[in-house]
């Protein structure tokens, strides 16, 4: 990321609106550059004095008296209807209750299971990982600098593990955000296809692997030693499970 | 449904957001007498398209609705509201060269506000123009966050943040440009 792209990034950057990758990028480029240091700073004091300084104007109390009072009466009406009128409405509204009942339970049926949606969202976050060129935070090919690296920045310790002897080097390691918690990745490299190991700890029971596959990429999922795994590649499926089957040894 | 439990419901999930509803039209209105009336004809508005609200974020909804229906009250009394306010600010501060000392003191510090801060941050922000200032009160008053914002105004997150970065730029010269006056008389 350069001067330019970071200097426009700072107000999300305070606001800590950026995602994981980005606030890590903009973090490294603020240490070296005064100009920038010197922006957020401005921005900071404003944003602090306005938070603790500027005058909160409550709605005053007779306000909300004001707003039931002019608000339709439609209630009151209702019940002056004669009866016949007043049964053929409940009839309506009984109508309208089992369609909405029906036409909810269609769209819950439609909803993505959980799993469906990690599943779509590993895949989009393959994607972006290969799109902004920000594959890896460390780069490193000897998992004794790799795994080091996530200390600190993790509430538990990935297993890295080099499998280059059989055809997957190590090239790095990264932090993600999925799911609703921050995550391991490792990346592996295969004949040119990169592979995103994604790791973060589980409650769940040993699981032996699964394969799934979504808009031409491939992913296979397990859970080991506590541990969810899921490997994400545009490699084969017999390759990453070769790939899986390599590392679970 | 019945229309007293619309009532109803709607009293129970939209009533606890008033006091968001009028910081918002008092900011924007820049007057405690017309965000009264935008307020209450925000609720009557808010009511009547109740049956489109489907419960995901009521507060945003509605102040979606206020900040919709200040453009409305804004259009129709533009040209009298415009003439007096801008008399107003213009004997109040001179922006022009602001940023030149706010880079060469160098110091963010130095633009802070020693007495009556309530007062004229109060001012500063209401000269800020309107596109900055319903950034600004959401993000710093109302805490929202940069995609309710986006969402209220309909505009992009990164938009957001331009305007919240160029906003509190802008509010950090008037806030110089106003101690300078200060120190000089």
């Amino acid at each position: 990321m350069d001067h330019k792209e970071v200097f426009e990034l700072l107000p999300a950057y305070l606001d800590q609106e950026l995602g994981l990758s980005d606030a890590i990028a903009v973090e490294r480029h603020l240490g070296n550059c005064s100009e920038c240091q010197h922006e957020l700073e401005i921005q900071n004091v404003v944003s602090a004095q306005l938070k603790k300084d500027t005058a909160y104007f409550k709605a005053p109390t007779h306000l909300a008296h004001r707003i039931k009072t002019a608000l339709p009466r439609d209630s009151s009406r209702s019940t002056r209807l004669s009866s016949w009128n007043f049964n053929w409405i409940n009839a309506g509204a009984v109508m309208a209750t089992l369609l909405a009942v029906v036409w909810s339970g269609g769209l819950y049926l439609t909803l993505p299971s959980a799993q469906e949606r990690l599943t779509e969202e590993l895949v989009s976050s393959h994607v972006r990982s290969l799109q902004v060129d920000h594959l890896s935070d460390v780069i490193s090919s000897d998992r004794h600098t790799v795994k080091p690296w996530f200390n600190g920045k993790l509430d538990f310790s990935p297993q890295v593990i080099d499998l280059a002897a059989q055809g997957f080097p190590l090239v790095g390691g990264r932090l993600d955000y999925l799911n609703g918690r921050t995550v391991a990745v490792l990346i592996y490299r295969h004949n040119q296809h990169p592979i995103n190991l994604y790791i973060w700890p589980s409650t769940d029971t040993d699981e032996a692997p699964q394969a799934a596959s979504r808009q031409g990429y491939h992913l296979v999922r397990w859970t080991a030693g506590g541990m969810e795994y899921w490997a994400v590649s545009d490699l084969a499926t017999n390759e990453l499970e070769s790939f899986v089957g390599t590392l679970r040894l | 449904m019945s229309a007293s439990t619309k009532e109803q419901r709607f009293q129970t999930m939209m009533l606890p957001h008033l006091d968001s509803a009028f910081n918002l039209a008092r900011w924007l209105a820049r007057s405690h007498q017309d965000a009264e009336d935008i307020v209450q004809e925000s609720y009557l508005r808010a009511f009547k398209f109740f049956d489109s609200f489907h419960g995901e974020d009521g507060r945003a909804w509605l102040l979606g609705i206020v900040r919709n229906t200040f453009y409305t009250w804004y259009q129709q009394n533009k040209t009298q509201a415009l003439s007096t306010q801008f008399e107003e600010e213009l004997h109040s501060v001179q922006i022009e060269d602001g940023a030149a000392t706010l880079y060469a003191n160098n110091n963010p510090e130095a633009m802070l506000i020693k007495k009556d801060s309530q007062r004229q941050l109060q001012q500063a922000l209401e000269t800020l123009s309107v596109e900055f200032r319903e950034v600004m009160v959401m993000r710093e008053l109302e805490d929202l966050s940069y995609k309710q914002i986006a969402g209220i105004i309909g505009i992009p997150i990164g938009t957001v943040m331009s305007r919240l970065g160029r906003g509190r730029k802008q509010l950090a010269e008037i806030l110089a440009s106003m101690n300078r006056v200060h120190d000089g008389s």
